[in-house]
């Protein structure tokens, strides 16, 4: 199981309290707990990356073990701690408004 | 006993407001969606209950909402706007080549039978249509691809497919109108389109009478007379009598022909309704004072409304969505204001009262008139 943590507003939409889990099959990977995400939560697709593109929104960020992972390939592994599920995956959204 | 629901969108989530026939005592049921901006929702002619809400943020995207019960639930539905093919380029402000690329849903318009059936009007413009609700969506390439569309440039709040109108009594005429390309209107349910832009002129465009590369702002009709199309462009108020051949300029003894939004009276096809802003750079009633104008005669003779409205240091604009009308026997007339309030008159424009005063910026507003 890979803990998430979503934005405020996502949890929202999603109505989830607090960080959710999602099972990944195979090595845990940006694309691959993404996908997961949006499965289990399909109100999701499009609010992380777009519909179309896949590519991630300006807006959100991904951080694991406090490392920025906003830039990375679609296929790069996650850190041991996250799929140990010791440490969540942080998508976050940039702060904005003054 | 009959009741009114208006709906309106603001830049931080949607309100509900109801009242009953007389019009006086408001429920004001909000925010939904809070914290992200509601461009439109509307409810469907078929079916009161079900409404659709076009919601987004820069962070997170376009998402669509919809209610079978009047409002008080919500589901999220399909979101997937995909272009038809390869879209290629429209003109980006300076001339050059620009991808077209979809920001967001500006207008929805619930079909007038099947309340199933809902079109979106996007940015960059495109229309799309959805048969099962909401849940997916198709564009409807004809309008896009009919042969301007690389030319098409866009206004200051982008290059928007804002305005959507059914012929009630032609099932396979439309009409939509993009800022800053112009009016178009399809003969064949969407398949094929063709500008109506003959008779308009824009005098900041190269050519001022051109085919396409108007600002046009918002269009509205009368159902009973579906050829009579009243039209607030960026300058000028302009009527045509045959959907959109030619047009001709109405704007009469207005204070300033520049505004945003235009209504029709539910009772007199040729009662119209405007609000004259000062000028394209600034978004404000003229003299600070907040005047709705409204015409009997079809245009060019116009009064000006101000009872129960801000008469002095008034500087909010009213956007191309934001005004509506319900079908009481005394028609009523609504807008919101970039100020966040929303004015309702009872009596066809007669006088005005705040529903509500403090909501965020309004960007649109909706009414049902309820059995």
């Amino acid at each position: 199981m890979i803990r998430v943590v979503i934005p405020a507003h996502l949890r929202t939409l999603a109505r989830v309290g607090g960080e959710v889990s999602v099972d990944v099959v195979g090595e845990p990977t940006l694309l691959s707990v993404l996908d997961a995400l949006e499965a289990q939560y399909p109100m999701l697709r499009g609010t992380i990356r777009d519909q179309v593109t896949q590519e991630r929104r300006p807006f959100v960020r991904f951080f694991a073990c406090a490392e920025d992972y906003s830039h990375e390939p679609a296929n790069t592994p996650l850190p041991a701690a996250v799929v140990a599920g010791t440490e969540p995956f942080l998508i976050v959204g940039a702060m904005a408004g003054g | 006993m009959s009741g009114v629901r208006v709906l309106v969108g603001t830049r931080k989530g949607a309100f509900v407001l109801t009242s009953d026939g007389k019009r006086e005592r408001w429920n004001v049921d909000g925010p939904h969606f809070g914290g992200w901006e509601i461009y439109h929702l509307k409810g469907s002619p078929a079916d009161p209950n079900r409404l659709y809400v076009s919601q987004s943020t820069g962070w997170f995207g376009q998402l669509i909402q919809r209610s079978d019960d009047g409002g008080k639930t919500w589901t999220p539905v399909g979101n997937k706007f995909e272009y038809d093919g390869v879209p290629g380029t429209h003109q980006w402000y300076d001339g050059t080549p620009h991808p077209w690329k979809f920001a967001r849903v500006w207008h929805l318009e619930p079909s007038l039978t099947d309340p199933d059936i809902v079109y979106a009007g996007v940015e960059d413009a495109a229309l799309f249509r959805s048969t099962d609700g909401a849940q997916t969506w198709k564009e409807l390439p004809g309008l896009r691809e009919h042969g301007t569309g690389s030319g098409w440039q866009p206004g200051a709040g982008g290059l928007c497919l804002h305005t959507i109108i059914l012929d009630p009594k032609n099932p396979n005429r439309m009409f939509i109108a993009i800022s800053a390309a112009g009016a178009f209107r399809t003969d064949d349910g969407g398949k094929t389109w063709r500008p109506i832009n003959q008779g308009l002129r824009s005098d900041n465009i190269p050519d001022p009478t051109a085919e396409v590369g108007h600002c046009v702002h918002h269009v509205a009709m009368h159902p009973s007379r579906p050829d009579a199309l009243f039209m607030q462009k960026h300058w000028d108020v302009m009527r045509t009598d045959n959907a959109g051949d030619s047009w001709r300029e109405v704007s009469g003894n207005l204070p300033t022909d520049f505004g945003f939004t235009i209504d029709v009276h539910a009772h007199e096809p040729e009662t119209i309704y405007v609000v004259p802003i000062k000028s394209d750079s600034e978004h404000f009633p003229p003299d600070g004072k907040l005047r709705v104008y409204r015409s009997r005669t079809g245009g060019n003779e116009w009064e000006p409304l101000t009872k129960g409205l801000p008469q002095r240091d008034c500087y909010v604009n009213v956007l191309r969505d934001a005004m509506a009308v319900d079908s009481l026997d005394s028609c009523g007339i609504y807008f919101g204001t970039t100020g966040g309030q929303v004015y309702a008159s009872p009596d066809a424009g007669e006088s005005w009262n705040p529903i509500v005063r403090d909501l965020p910026a309004v960007l649109s507003v909706e009414v049902q008139t309820l059995a």
